[in-house]
């Protein structure tokens, strides 16, 4: 099976910038990985872009070739739509890709615009990812849904808003110096406890916010990068995928996410490594819980157990396994499409060590990115490693 | 929003407001909600309609300050899970406190009206 190198990646600061479209950002986060590989797009044989709600912001379908079009790219092109995991999957799409051997390099990654619209529009189009019928007609929101999750596991397994509150003060303490992410500006846990309440139980700091954003990566085989002379250290050994039922209430469990411990499972045994060989994860923490269900889904912890993870320090940027180093989604930000293309950016740089946290995690090799979509019907969990 | 019906879920709402809700039960037991063809954990194709009972327990919950243009105007509101029988359903938490709703309660099922739009909403209260 081909190695796929990570030969270069970009990433737009991600905050508000209404005013410009997903194709303008997601052009700029290209040119930026373009840049950082030293590859002319010339050399691009496909493109994925990963987006969710661009018909909603921007009246705007069909966006793999206007994406392709914004970075500059004459190749085949294919936007790709799994929710929040949107851009995680474009990632795999092009892994794929190019361990089939179909392709030599291929540019991937996404881009959203979210702060164009009002808040209740933005919300309207984020609970598209839950089940139309049986959870947004009856007023579910995406906070709604990651609550309902919450208080379940408040109820079965113990823990309060007190805990998720040291998982918001880790991720904003961890983005303070990283330039790109949305929130530079550290928090304690009575902020989050004395925020306007959203939905019972998560107040305005256990929520990540509207965002907008493109990230790029371009992935290359181990060929191309031995012909053009890549310093390309870094490289995607493991990647999986997992679905699930829409609806909470289909589900057997509110408490878990199959969905990611199967993209976990399949991208460990790709890899040929386990739990216990991740040394720094990027985790899809789109509100507090989320990255506790993360934590255990990913098998860092049993079930019930990682919701202490963060208040005992466990997890924090000195802990045994440094999480969300980039501030995650709760304070990098979440343009949704582009969230899993930033986690392959941010921990590319974190493993080379040029990310402004690599000193942190000096000695690391193995690191995991983990992208949920809606309330993680759809998952995507990729292993990056130090190969050179 | 299209007035278009979905007709599993628009049936649904109507044997509900009639008093006779239903859900689809497969040959392995499973109970769904519809629409749909086959039981989504086995493939099995011969689902049955059984009755649905109308009395069920909150499984979880949450209070709505911010909600999307569609319910704009029924904040705050209660959504909750909650499980009859073999199907678990999601709806709005009424005739009761906001404080007072906790997982275990015993609910009743109905339809009701969402203030902002007029559409029809599933509805728990107090058993």
């Amino acid at each position: 099976m081909a190695g796929v190198r990570v030969a270069g990646v970009g990433m737009t600061p991600f905050g508000k910038y209404p005013e410009r479209t997903a194709r303008e950002l997601f052009g700029e986060a290209a040119r930026k990985a373009f840049d950082d590989a030293g590859v002319d797009r010339g050399a691009v044989e496909e493109v994925f872009y990963g987006n969710f709600m661009s018909e909603v912001t921007e009246q705007q379908g069909h966006s793999g070739p206007l994406s392709a079009d914004a970075a500059g790219v004459t190749a085949p092109a294919t936007r790709i739509e799994s929710a929040c995991a949107s851009s995680g999957a474009a990632v795999r799409f092009g892994v794929e890709r190019v361990r089939s051997g179909t392709a030599d390099a291929v540019l991937v990654g996404g881009a959203e615009r979210m702060t164009n619209v009002s808040t209740p529009e933005g919300t309207a189009g984020l609970a598209a990812a839950a089940d139309a019928l049986w959870e947004i007609k009856q007023g579910v929101t995406f906070p709604g849904a990651y609550s309902l999750m919450a208080n379940r596991y408040f109820h079965e397994h113990g823990g309060g808003r007190e805990d998720l509150a040291h998982v918001a003060v880790k991720n904003h303490a961890n983005a303070v110096d990283n330039d790109l992410a949305q929130f530079q500006r550290a928090i304690d846990v009575e902020d989050v406890l004395e925020a306007p309440t959203v939905c019972s139980p998560f107040g305005l700091y256990d929520c990540s916010p509207m965002s907008d954003g493109g990230s790029a990566a371009l992935l290359v085989s181990e060929s191309f990068a031995d012909d053009h002379g890549l310093e390309a250290p870094v490289a995607i050994t493991g990647t999986g995928q997992g679905s699930d039922r829409m609806a909470l209430g289909d589900r057997a469990s509110m408490t878990r996410t199959p969905a990611a411990e199967r993209a976990a499972e399949t991208a460990y045994a790709d890899a040929g490594v386990g739990p216990d060989d991740v040394d720094v994860a990027e985790v899809h923490d789109c509100f507090t819980i989320a990255e506790v269900l993360a934590l255990e889904a990913l098998g860092f912890y049993e079930t019930g157990e990682a919701i202490d993870a963060a208040t005992n320090g466990e997890t924090a940027i000195d802990g045994e396994l440094p999480v969300n180093l980039s501030g995650g989604l709760k304070a990098k930000g979440h343009p949704v499409g582009a969230t899993g293309g930033a986690q392959i950016s941010e921990m590319t740089k974190l493993l080379r060590g040029d990310h402004v946290n690599s000193d942190a995690v000096a000695d690391a090799e193995v690191g995991l990115t983990h992208n949920a979509g809606g309330t993680v019907a759809s998952c995507v969990v990729n292993v990056l490693e130090v190969v050179a | 929003m299209s007035d278009a019906r979905s007709a599993g879920y628009d049936d649904f709402l109507d044997a509900l407001e009639a008093g006779e809700p239903y859900y689809l039960e497969s040959s392995s037991g499973d109970g769904w909600l519809p629409p749909r063809e086959v039981d989504p954990a086995t493939g099995a194709r011969s689902l049955e309609r059984r009755d649905l009972p109308t009395t069920g327990e909150i499984l979880t919950y949450t209070v709505v300050n911010v909600a999307g243009p569609s319910f704009a105007d029924d904040t705050p509101y209660v959504v909750a899970v909650a499980e009859f029988g073999p199907v678990n359903v999601t709806g709005q938490v009424r005739g009761m406190d906001h404080a007072d709703v906790d997982v275990g309660q015993q609910v009743s099922l109905g339809v009701g009206r969402n203030e902002t739009e007029g559409e029809r909403v599933i509805v728990f209260e107090p058993a």
